[in-house]
C-alpha cells in the first residue's frame, strides 16, 4: 500500500538541503521501525518519492512524501510512531493511503503552492514600497527572467501568480486534530503555480519586483515559509475547489 | 536532555552568515541525539574538539565514546566543536565572532575544558586556529597564572599525544592513552579545585600527578651541543611529578563505556554509518605501524556485548550501515558468529555490514559476497611492500602466495577490481623492491586473465596506491632515516615506469601521494619541543588545513622553518643513534624501548616476528594484565615466556 505522509519542516531544518532531508527521513522510518517496502535488485532502496523539494533557507508547514508499506497501519498509529522518533524541527502531521500508479504520485500532482513571507528584522519595506507592490502585482503582464537548465529566458509570470496579499490575515498552521492550533502571521502571502508544469518560486517573484522597482538586491530580505501544496483537479469536481491540498487526495486509515 | 524542547536557543551565527557559507549544517548542533543540558545544573563544561572540518571530525569514533561517557555524569556537559571551514574562518575573524561549541552555541572560552583529539600531525595548525578563534592565548605559559575557570584547560589526546613535544607549548595537559580510565579522576579533581579556589597552576600540578596525565609546563628538555636531547625531567620545584608518564589502557572492553546514542549528522560525513568497535590493539606487530604498538595489548569484546551494542546503535540512529571496526578485524576471534548474527538480524532490513581491514580468505570472501555487491565492490590488499624480502623487513605477514591465492579466489567469485596499498621509502628498500610493486600487480592481473574468457567479468582493474613512509615514535622504525622530497618522487617514478612496462599495464593504474607533505609529517611526528615555534610561525603565515591539498603550501613551511631556525634535515634525514634520548622516551607506552630496538635489529636482518597469538615476544604490554597476554588460544594460554 502507498501512504502519503505530510510533515512540517521548521526551525534549524531550514538549513538542511533536500538530499539530506531524504536521508533523514529514511533514518526516521528505520528508527520508527515502520515496515517499508524495498525495491528489488542488488542494492534495494526504500520505495518513496517526495512531492516537491524545498529550497535551503525555507521552512514549511506541509511537506509530502509517498512511501510504500508492506503492512497496514492506522493513520494515528503511523503518525505517532514517526513523531516518537522524529528529530527536532520535523513534525509528522498526517498519513493517508493514496492510490498506486504514476498519475497519483505527489510529484506528478503538484500544481500550486502557498507561501508566507516575513521580513527579516531590519530589512522591512517602507509603506511606499508596499503600495508599489500592490499595484505591481495587478499588472496584466509581468516579465521575469527564469533560470532554467537551458539558460535564462523571459516569461510572463502574471498568469501564474494566483494571489499576492500584503499583511494577510493570520493563518491557521496545519496541525493534527488533538493539538492546539497555531497561527502564523506573515508580512506577505503568495500563492503560485508550482510543480512540473510552471514552477514559480517565491524568490523569483520578489526579485523581479525588486528589480522593476529599482531596489538593491537583498537575498536576506524575507524568511519564506511554504504553507501548503495543492493538486489541480480542474473540472473533475464541479462546484468544489479546483485546488486540493495533496493530503486531501488520500483516505484516512482506520 | 529533551532535545525537542530545546529549539529556542540562540544560534551563534546569524542566518545571513549561515546562508552564505558552504554547508551550514556543520555549525548548527541540531543533529539527532545531541545532548543538551540545563547549564545551571552543571559543574563542568567540556568541549571536545576535532581539529579538522566537521565531516571528518564527525566520523571519529573516539569522540563519540567520550561524548557518551562524559554526558553520563550529571555534573558534566560535554559538547563538540570542529574547525570552521576556511570560508567561515574568514568571516569569524572579520566579524570577531568567537569560536562556539555546537550544542549550546556558547563561546568555547567559557568552558572548563577544551579537549583536542590529535589524530594526525597535519592538523597542528588547526589546533592553533581553534585556540585563536576561541580567544585563548596560544601559549600555555600565558595561561598558567590565569584564574582557574577563567578560560578552558586545554588538553590533548589521541595517537599524536604519544609524542606531544612539538605542540607541548600550546597545551596545558595531555592525556596519554585511552580516555575511559582516568578522566573521571581528572574531572573530580577539577571540581574540587574550583570549589576550594585553587590556582590554575596548582590544579595543573596536581593533575600532572594523576597516572597518564602529562603537564608539559613542569618538564624541561635540555639539549646537547649537537642538538640532541641531553635530559628531560620534571622541575624539582614540583615534587611528585612522574619522570615517565604511563599510558592508560582499558582492562576490560566489555565493561568500558560505549556510545549510548550515536549522533546522526544531517549532512553526508566520511563515516556515514554506525561504528561497532570489536577490538582494540593488534596482534600483528607490523614494524612501521604506530597503532599496532601503542594500543597493545590486543583486547576484544565478547560477541554477546557486541550484539547488544549493534542493536542499540542501529535502533537509536536509524543508520543503514554498520561497520565492524578494529585495526585488523579478521583477527577478531568471534567474527563468524557476530557477522552471521548481524546478517540474520538485519539482512531483511537492508542494513549493510561493512568490514574494513579484512584479510582476504575463504571466510571473508564468503561474508563479503553476502553483504556487498560483488560487481561494484573492490578487494583491498595492503602488502605495503612489493617484495617478500621487504615484507619480512617490515614484518607484514602477508605472502605473495596469500595475495595471489586470495585474488584468484575472489576473481572466481566474480570480483574484478583490486586495490593495492604500498609504502615507498622504507628502511633497506632498494630499486628492485620498488619494481616488485609493479611485478606483483602484473601477477595479479595474470591470475585474472587465466580464468577462461567466458567465465570472467570483462577486464580487471588493479589500482596501486603508494604513500611515502613516515617513521613514527614507538615503532621499531623510530630510528629510521627519511629521504628528501625529490628522492620520494624518484621512487614513485621507478614504480610508474615499471608499471608501464608490464604486459597487462592497461589493467593497472598507479597513483602516489604528495612528497612534501610526507616530509612535513616526518618533522612533526619525531620533532621535539623546539619544533613548536615553526608550527606557530607557519600558522601565522597562513598555514591551515595542511591535510587538504587545496590549502597545502610547502613554501609557507619552508619560510617558517627558516625564520625559527628549525633544521628539517636534523629531524628527518639524520640517523638517530640507538642510545639517543628520544623526545618521547618519557612516555611509557607499555612496549619497551628494548623490544623496539630488538625489532629494529630483526628488521635490518629481515627476520619475521610471530604475532601475539602464535607466540609472546615479551614486548612489555603484559604489565597491563589483560587482553591477548592472558587469553587462551586453542585451550592454551599464549603466555610462553
Amino acid at each position: 500500500m502507498r501512504v502519503r505522509i505530510q510533515y512540517s519542516k521548521q526551525g534549524l531544518l531550514k538549513f538542511i538541503g533536500h538530499l539530506d532531508m531524504m536521508r533523514c527521513f529514511q533514518k526516521l522510518l528505520r528508527r520508527a521501525d515502520v515496515d517499508v517496502t524495498f525495491s528489488e535488485g542488488y542494492s534495494p532502496h526504500m520505495v518513496m518519492s517526495y512531492a516537491f523539494p524545498l529550497g535551503v533557507g525555507m521552512t514549511s508547514d506541509s511537506e509530502y512524501v509517498d512511501v510504500d508499506l508492506n503492512r497496514a497501519y492506522s493513520s494515528r498509529e503511523l503518525v505517532s510512531l514517526l513523531n516518537e522518533a522524529a528529530p527536532e524541527g520535523l513534525h509528522v502531521l498526517d498519513a493517508r493511503e493514496v492510490p498506486l500508479g504514476k498519475g497519483n504520485k505527489g510529484m506528478t500532482l503538484v500544481a500550486r503552492a502557498d507561501y508566507t513571507l516575513s521580513f527579516r528584522p531590519g530589512h522591512e519595506w517602507d509603506s511606499s514600497v508596499q503600495e508599489a507592490f500592490r499595484s505591481w502585482v495587478k499588472q496584466p503582464v509581468i516579465y521575469a527572467v527564469k533560470k532554467g537548465k537551458k539558460g535564462e529566458k523571459e516569461v510572463d509570470i502574471a498568469p501564474f501568480l494566483y494571489e499576492a496579499v500584503i499583511s494577510p490575515e493570520p493563518k491557521r498552521v496545519c496541525g493534527i486534530a488533538d493539538e492546539e492550533p497555531e497561527f502564523r502571521k506573515g508580512d506577505l502571502f503568495l500563492s503560485l503555480s508550482a510543480g512540473s508544469g510552471t514552477n514559480i518560486r517565491p524568490d523569483l517573484v520578489m526579485d523581479t519586483f525588486a528589480k522593476d522597482r529599482g531596489l538593491l538586491p537583498d537575498p536576506y530580505r524575507f524568511m519564506i515559509n511554504r504553507d501548503e501544496v495543492y493538486a489541480d483537479l480542474g473540472g473533475e469536481r464541479p462546484g468544489s475547489d479546483r485546488f486540493v491540498p495533496l493530503i486531501g487526495l488520500g483516505t484516512t486509515m482506520e | 536532555m529533551n532535545q525537542k524542547s530545546a529549539s529556542s536557543y540562540k544560534l551563534a551565527l546569524p542566518e545571513e552568515i549561515l546562508l552564505q557559507v558552504e554547508k551550514p549544517e556543520r555549525y548548527l548542533g541540531n543533529e539527532l541525539n545531541v545532548v543538551r543540558k540545563d547549564k545551571s545544573t552543571i559543574d563542568i563544561r567540556f568541549c571536545m574538539a576535532f581539529p579538522d572540518v566537521y565531516e571528518i571530525g564527525m566520523s571519529h569514533l573516539g569522540i563519540q565514546i567520550l561524548y557518551s561517557m562524559f554526558n553520563r555524569r550529571t555534573d558534566t556537559w560535554c559538547e563538540r566543536v570542529y574547525s570552521p571551514w576556511a570560508d567561515l574562518d574568514h568571516i569569524m575573524r572579520r566579524k570577531k565572532i568567537p569560536l562556539f561549541a555546537l550544542e549550546s552555541q556558547d563561546p568555547v572560552k567559557v568552558f572548563d575544558f577544551l579537549g583536542i583529539t590529535l589524530q594526525y600531525e597535519l592538523c597542528y595548525t588547526n589546533v592553533l586556529q581553534l585556540l585563536d578563534l576561541a580567544g585563548i592565548p596560544l601559549h600555555a605559559k600565558e595561561r598558567l597564572d590565569a584564574p582557574l575557570g577563567s578560560m578552558p584547560i586545554v588538553i590533548g589526546g589521541g595517537p599524536c599525544a604519544y609524542n606531544p613535544e612539538p605542540i607541548a607549548d600550546f597545551f596545558d595537559l595531555f592525556y596519554i592513552g585511552e580516555g575511559e580510565t582516568v578522566y573521571d579522576e581528572l574531572l573530580d579533581l577539577y571540581k574540587a579545585c574550583r570549589k576550594a579556589g585553587t590556582s590554575r597552576r596548582e590544579f595543573l600540578y596536581r593533575a600532572g600527578q594523576i597516572e597518564g596525565i602529562y603537564a608539559p609546563a613542569f618538564y624541561t628538555p635540555v639539549y646537547h651541543d649537537d642538538g640532541t636531547l641531553a635530559s628531560f625531567s620534571p622541575d624539582p620545584a614540583y615534587p611528585g611529578l612522574p619522570r615517565r608518564i604511563r599510558k592508560q589502557a582499558v582492562a576490560n572492553l566489555d565493561e568500558a563505556p560505549y556510545i549510548d546514542k550515536p549522533i546522526v549528522p544531517y549532512m553526508r560525513v566520511t563515516q556515514d554509518r554506525v561504528v561497532l568497535e570489536v577490538m582494540r590493539g593488534c596482534i600483528r606487530g607490523c614494524r612501521f605501524c604506530q597503532a599496532g604498538m601503542i594500543y597493545r595489548p590486543n583486547r576484544h569484546k565478547s560477541a554477546e556485548v557486541l550484539k547488544k551494542q549493534a542493536n542499540q546503535l542501529l535502533r537509536e540512529s536509524g543508520q543503514d550501515e554498520i561497520s565492524l571496526s578494529s585495526l585488523s578485524t579478521s583477527d577478531y576471534p568471534c567474527l563468524p558468529e557476530l557477522v552471521n548474527y548481524l546478517i540474520g538480524q538485519y539482512g531483511q532490513r537492508q542494513v549493510n555490514i561493512s568490514l574494513p581491514s579484512l584479510r582476504i580468505d575463504a571466510f571473508s570472501l564468503d561474508v563479503m559476497s553476502k553483504v556487498q555487491d560483488v560487481s561494484k565492490s573492490s578487494l583491498t590488499f595492503a602488502p605495503e611492500a612489493g617484495s617478500q624480502r621487504l615484507r619480512n623487513v617490515i614484518n607484514k605477514g602477508l605472502t605473495e602466495e596469500d595475495i595471489l591465492h586470495g585474488a584468484g579466489e575472489a576473481f572466481k567469485g566474480g570480483w574484478n577490481k583490486v586495490k593495492l596499498y604500498f609504502m615507498l621509502g622504507q628502511p633497506t628498500e632498494t630499486e628492485e623492491d620498488r619494481k616488485d610493486i609493479a611485478h606483483l600487480a602484473e601477477k595479479i592481473a595474470e591470475e585474472y586473465y587465466e580464468i577462461p574468457k567466458e567465465e570472467r567479468n570483462g577486464k580487471c582493474s588493479i589500482s596501486i596506491s603508494t604513500s611515502f613512509f613516515v617513521p613514527k615514535p614507538f615503532t621499531p622504525f623510530q630510528w629510521a632515516v627519511m629521504y628528501d622530497p625529490g628522492d620520494y618522487l624518484g621512487f614513485a617514478s621507478t614504480v610508474n615506469h615499471e608499471v608501464k612496462d608490464m604486459k597487462n599495464h592497461k589493467s593497472i593504474r598507479y597513483n602516489w601521494h604528495e612528497a612534501y607533505v610526507t616530509v612535513l609529517e616526518g618533522l612533526l611526528a619525531r620533532g621535539d619541543r623546539r619544533v613548536g615555534a615553526a608550527i606557530e610561525e607557519a600558522y601565522r603565515q597562513g598555514a591551515l588545513f595542511d591535510a587538504w591539498s587545496e590549502y597545502w603550501d610547502w613554501d609557507r613551511w619552508v619560510s617558517a622553518m627558516e625564520k625559527t631556525g628549525v633544521d628539517l634535515a636534523f629531524y628527518t634525514r639524520r640517523q638517530r643513534t640507538e642510545d639517543e634520548l628520544l623526545p618521547w622516551d618519557f612516555i611509557d607506552c607499555g612496549v619497551t624501548k628494548k623490544f623496539l630496538l630488538d625489532e629494529w635489529h630483526r628488521a635490518l636482518d629481515g627476520i619475521v616476528t610471530p604475532n601475539c597469538r602464535e607466540n609472546c615476544n615479551a614486548c612489555g604490554a603484559m604489565k597491563y594484565k589483560c587482553g591477548i597476554c592472558y587469553d587462551e588460544v586453542d585451550g592454551k594460554k599464549v603466555l610462553r615466556i
